[in-house]
């Protein structure tokens, strides 16, 4: 890439730092350059944060039917999948599966429901009494 | 207050190379630079990992693995790394207030999850980003975070939550400094530069594994093409647009690392007095723009324009062309002797 090539578009990065690229100046030779952004990458981490939002609306629907639990809720919106949370909490990852399902999730006990708080960095109170059309968090 | 004197933040394209750079001229060797790191680091690759998913998306990489290019490249040097790991939070806290005791700025893997300092879009569950820790005051730890313009400051309960973020690749407070770097020596790193061209080559054009280096990308376009039938358009949009940060997000940038590698054969011909390299450096170029461009047909995708199968097949034979130029430019750099 030539260094008047170089896109300085705006970016989610505005406020936070400049990237570094490297390219080549007007004799052929590589050099540094700092670069705000680039449109395409934008767009493509627009698109990304869009399909999060959708699967946490989706998530939303699913609790107000009666289909799952809170935990499933809170792993969308942490961006989580079954593999990280299990991580997150130390629960194998059938259980955490299990958990997703209200009726399993009902009968967790107090320290269980701690420790998923914890992972969300909620309370207690606000894992259990999300019910789908609280207004999110 | 503990704060390391003589310490420059450098900011890097890529966090690992950053860490490695800023490290290794803390510790003396004040010809290093990002791209002769990346390229004794053997950095530049290509994998695609079928039936594996990452985010929701195909697992691909423009790098070698997390931890590779830093280890590589010391060893290239003769200097030896010191690497932690820790289950228990308050003695990895403690080993690292001794190292900066001691003057030693230390490397870090974290999490971005939960980085305090990185804007929200850029946060999701990634866990090889790599920071440099080099000095404590009463609000915290001073950290220089390569990708970074200036240097930030975590407080301690920030900097163990992102030590001991969890999923795939968990740090587990891992943390690592070189030990015993010896003064540069030039005839060694000329071998080393050497040696580290043929390896990358290697990767590149000689792993009879069709989703590993150069034939990699052929693999990809493969899957590009029946995207749009097999899992519908929404899919392969989003596939798509996973490609693309893959390709071009900050730390791994896989356009950004063939420039970064072209960069390194342009300072290996100045080392080796080898202008055949020069040739070469242009062909990786050449490459990197392929890549960007390629980026570019894929958004046109994934924001609605173009979503027709003739345009999954341009971006496809996109894909190919560059396989076909990367294999025949490390074919040529294998056979080299220098």
């Amino acid at each position: 890439m030539k260094k008047k090539d170089l896109p300085q578009d705006e970016s989610k990065l505005s406020d936070f730092t400049r990237e570094i690229l490297y390219v080549k100046d007007e004799n052929g030779k590589y050099q540094k350059e700092l670069s705000s952004g680039w449109d395409v990458k934008s767009d493509a981490l627009k698109f990304a944060w869009d399909e999060v939002e959708r699967r946490v609306e989706d998530a939303k629907k699913e609790i107000l039917a009666g289909r799952k639990s809170p935990v499933f809720y809170f792993m969308e919106l942490n961006l989580m999948d079954i593999q990280t949370l299990s991580s997150y909490t130390g629960f194998w990852g059938f259980s955490v599966k299990r958990h997703l399902k209200p009726f399993f999730f009902r009968r967790l006990g107090t320290k269980k429901l701690e420790i998923y708080a914890r992972v969300f960095k909620i309370t207690v109170d606000e894992l259990i009494r999300f019910n789908g059309i609280n207004k999110k968090l | 207050m503990e704060l390391i004197k003589n310490f420059d933040h450098i900011q890097t394209a890529h966090c690992e190379n950053g860490v490695a750079v800023s490290l290794l001229k803390f510790h003396g060797l004040d010809f290093m630079t990002e791209p002769l790191v990346f390229g004794l680091g053997v950095g530049l690759f290509y994998i695609h990992i079928p039936f594996m998913k990452i985010n929701n998306g195909p697992a691909i990489s423009f790098r070698t693995i997390p931890g590779e290019i830093f280890r590589r490249s010391s060893k290239a040097l003769g200097i030896k790394i010191t690497r932690k790991k820790f289950s228990n939070p308050i003695v990895a806290r403690d080993f690292l207030n001794a190292k900066l005791a001691e003057g030693v700025p230390v490397g870090c893997q974290v999490g971005v999850f939960h980085l305090a300092y990185f804007p929200k879009e850029y946060r999701f569950h990634f866990n090889a980003h790599n920071i440099i820790v080099y000095g404590k005051k009463e609000g915290g730890y001073l950290i220089s975070d390569p990708v970074m313009e200036t240097v930030t400051v975590l407080s301690e309960d920030q900097l163990e939550d992102v030590r001991f973020a969890r999923g795939p690749l968990a740090p587990k407070g891992h943390l690592y400094f070189p030990e015993n770097v010896p003064p540069p020596d030039n005839n060694q790193l000329r071998k080393a530069v050497a040696v580290a061209l043929k390896k990358n080559a290697w990767w590149m054009s000689q792993v009879p594994v069709p989703f590993i280096g150069s034939s990699g990308f052929k693999f990809t376009a493969n899957y590009i093409r029946k995207w749009p039938r097999k899992i519908g358009l929404k899919n392969s949009s989003l596939f798509l647009g996973q490609i693309v940060r893959m390709q071009e997000e900050i730390g791994t940038g896989g356009g950004g690392f063939r420039f970064i590698y072209a960069a390194f054969l342009e300072k290996a011909a100045e080392i080796l007095q080898d202008d055949r390299l020069i040739a070469l450096s242009e062909k990786i170029t050449l490459s990197g723009d392929l890549l960007r461009s390629s980026a570019v047909n894929m958004a046109a995708v994934y924001k609605g324009r173009n979503t027709e199968q003739k345009y999954f097949d341009e971006i496809a034979d996109g894909f190919d062309e560059i396989a076909a130029l990367e294999k025949e430019t490390f074919l040529k750099l294998y056979k080299m002797k220098f």
